[in-house]
């Protein structure tokens, strides 16, 4: 009999293991770790989404949906995206409610790409973003965004990498792992590219709600959708989900926002591997939106409590850490303590029991930096601060 | 201002310090904002929130909805304030519906309970009717769950 392994298809078989992967069987098991190395709010859902899930339940609501979503959901979606990002989607024909995000990014890229067809992406990035794309037998080509200019993609970088083969450019706003922003000149200076090369724009904005403006980051920031720009509603699939900003990652419910026949393609595949999204996860997101803005709002707040905790104990340790404008993660510069980020992860974990996750995990450009997650309680944030002081003093 | 009360309603023994980290300002810049919310009357004070149960202390306490005659001059006020300066009284609320104020009462045992609104709260000139609800348990007050213990389950490290 042949080797199991020889059995793997070629394409699969070149996707390397996982660096989160890796890293993830070091940490559990032991005991005492506070771990900064999560991707999820430590928030639960709020209680009136839990509820309503409930509630959809006890009605018996356990059977499939239309393949799109269901038509209440889309709608409450086109309204919410509406007041969010400025742009309008028609819920009947635009809209394809998907198990995550994750599922919505890997329906696009087997949608619309080609074999041998180019995705331009910018790294450091959310793990899946490259494999995704090779799973689709498409060729991920990336842009390398540096601490120096605060993980900012620079459009001349993007441009610098355009072929006659690129179909589609990938962004990540506010960004996993780094929590950079994109500030609007450069938006608009991509979607003139995209414009100019007649190219698709995937723009994937689950952390979209979690900004921190103002002086102190309290007040919320004002997020700008690239699919609200001139002429970019109908190059632009737009990616939103309900994981990051209302606690709700185990509902697992994502959608994309699309011109009608880019909603189709994708729709398809959907229909044949998905079938639809769980129906109590639809009807929970319904309550979401309706009621959910407030929740959302605290949590928020919460998080920038910890955001400036963290920023303020990184510049008392002598760490330096750009201030991030979204998501949930730090991304302090570790290089001027002479380790690589997966040394220096590794010793935090064995010396001190606090887990970061070693910034080339994100790909390469997130080397000479960790993440370090903020969605952490309070008081487990202090502790686990302190642990990375005692840390960086011994360097 | 709102950001500080936020903090402060759930957890009023920060230091100064601790605040002027979660909000990204200087401690003087603290001070003067508690100091400000404390002289124009924002905050009222400050406390512990007990869970009555986990203690020895078999106080009980009652809500009493109480309906009044209001007076010509001032409503209700007159008559609500005055309730409200007895000790027993915790709480002491205007409300719509049925009846005109909620009294919250706190008392050693029911007979001290029901002896107050007896003797002092359904003698007063203006207090047409009283109902006493004595609390039987405790889930949620002041914000907190009774018994809450919210376990992190999540896997340690996730993308």
């Amino acid at each position: 009999m042949k080797p199991h392994e020889d059995r793997i298809a070629d394409h699969v078989k070149q996707i390397p293991r996982s660096g989160i992967r890796d890293f993830f069987e070091l940490v559990q098991g032991r005991d005492d770790v506070i771990s900064l190395g999560v991707g999820e709010p430590d928030f639960a859902a709020p209680w009136h989404i839990r509820e309503a899930a409930i509630f959809s339940l006890e009605k018996g609501q356990t059977s499939y949906t239309s393949n799109l979503g269901l038509l209440s959901l889309r709608e409450s979606i086109s309204e919410y995206v509406e007041g969010q990002f400025d742009v309008r989607y028609d819920a009947k024909t635009e809209i394809l409610v998907t198990v995550g995000v994750s599922e919505a990014l890997d329906l696009v890229c087997r949608a619309m790409l080609n074999p041998g067809d180019e995705v331009i992406y910018h790294e450091p990035c959310y793990v899946s973003y490259n494999p995704s794309i090779a799973l689709a037998y498409g060729v991920a080509v990336g842009v390398q965004t540096k601490v120096e200019d605060e993980f900012v993609l620079k459009a001349v970088d993007v441009a610098a990498k355009i072929t006659d083969k690129t179909r589609m450019i990938l962004l990540n706003f506010p960004t996993n792992p780094t929590g950079a922003v994109e500030p609007l000149e450069e938006l608009e200076k991509i979607a003139a590219l995209a414009i100019e090369h007649d190219l698709i724009v995937v723009s994937d904005e689950i952390y979209s709600e979690l900004l921190y403006g103002g002086e102190s980051g309290m007040e919320r920031g004002e997020h700008v959708s690239i699919a609200s720009l001139p002429g970019m509603k109908e190059r632009t699939i737009l990616l939103h989900g309900f994981s990051k900003a209302f606690a709700m990652t185990g509902f697992r419910l994502g959608y994309s926002c699309a011109p009608h026949a880019l909603t189709e393609a994708m729709m398809k595949i959907h229909q044949y591997s998905m079938l639809c999204a769980p129906i109590m996860s639809q009807n929970a997101a319904v309550e979401a939106l309706k009621n959910g803005a407030g929740e959302v709002e605290k949590m928020r707040r919460a998080y920038a409590r910890r955001r400036n905790l963290l920023l303020n104990s990184f510049e008392k340790m002598g760490v330096p850490c750009f201030s991030p404008g979204g998501a949930f993660y730090a991304f302090p510069d570790i290089r001027k303590f002479g380790l690589s980020s997966k040394e220096f992860a590794l010793r935090l974990l064995e010396e001190e029991n606090v887990a970061v996750v070693p910034g080339d995990a994100f790909g390469a450009a997130g080397e000479g930096c960790v993440r370090a997650c903020y969605a952490t309680a309070f008081d487990q944030l202090e502790i686990a601060l302190e642990r990375i002081a005692n840390f960086v003093g011994r360097l | 201002m709102d950001a500080l009360l936020e903090l402060l309603e759930k957890n009023a023994r920060l230091t100064t310090a601790d605040m002027a980290v979660r909000l990204g300002k200087s401690p003087e810049e603290i001070e003067s904002m508690a100091a400000e919310l404390e002289s124009q009357g924002t905050i009222l004070g400050y406390h512990a929130v007990i869970d009555r149960d986990k203690t020895d202390d078999d106080r009980v306490s009652a809500l009493i909805e109480v309906k009044l005659t209001p007076e010509r001059d001032g409503g209700f006020d007159r008559l609500a304030k005055r309730i409200a300066k007895f000790g027993q009284v915790t709480s002491c609320y205007l409300m719509s519906g049925g009846y005109d104020l909620a009294v919250i009462v706190e008392g050693n045992d029911l007979k001290e309970v029901a002896q107050f609104v007896s003797e002092k709260l359904s003698t007063l000139d203006g207090v047409v009717s009283t109902a006493t609800h004595f609390q039987l348990k405790v889930y949620k007050q002041s914000g907190f769950l009774a018994a809450d213990t919210h376990e992190d389950e999540r896997l340690p490290v996730t993308p």
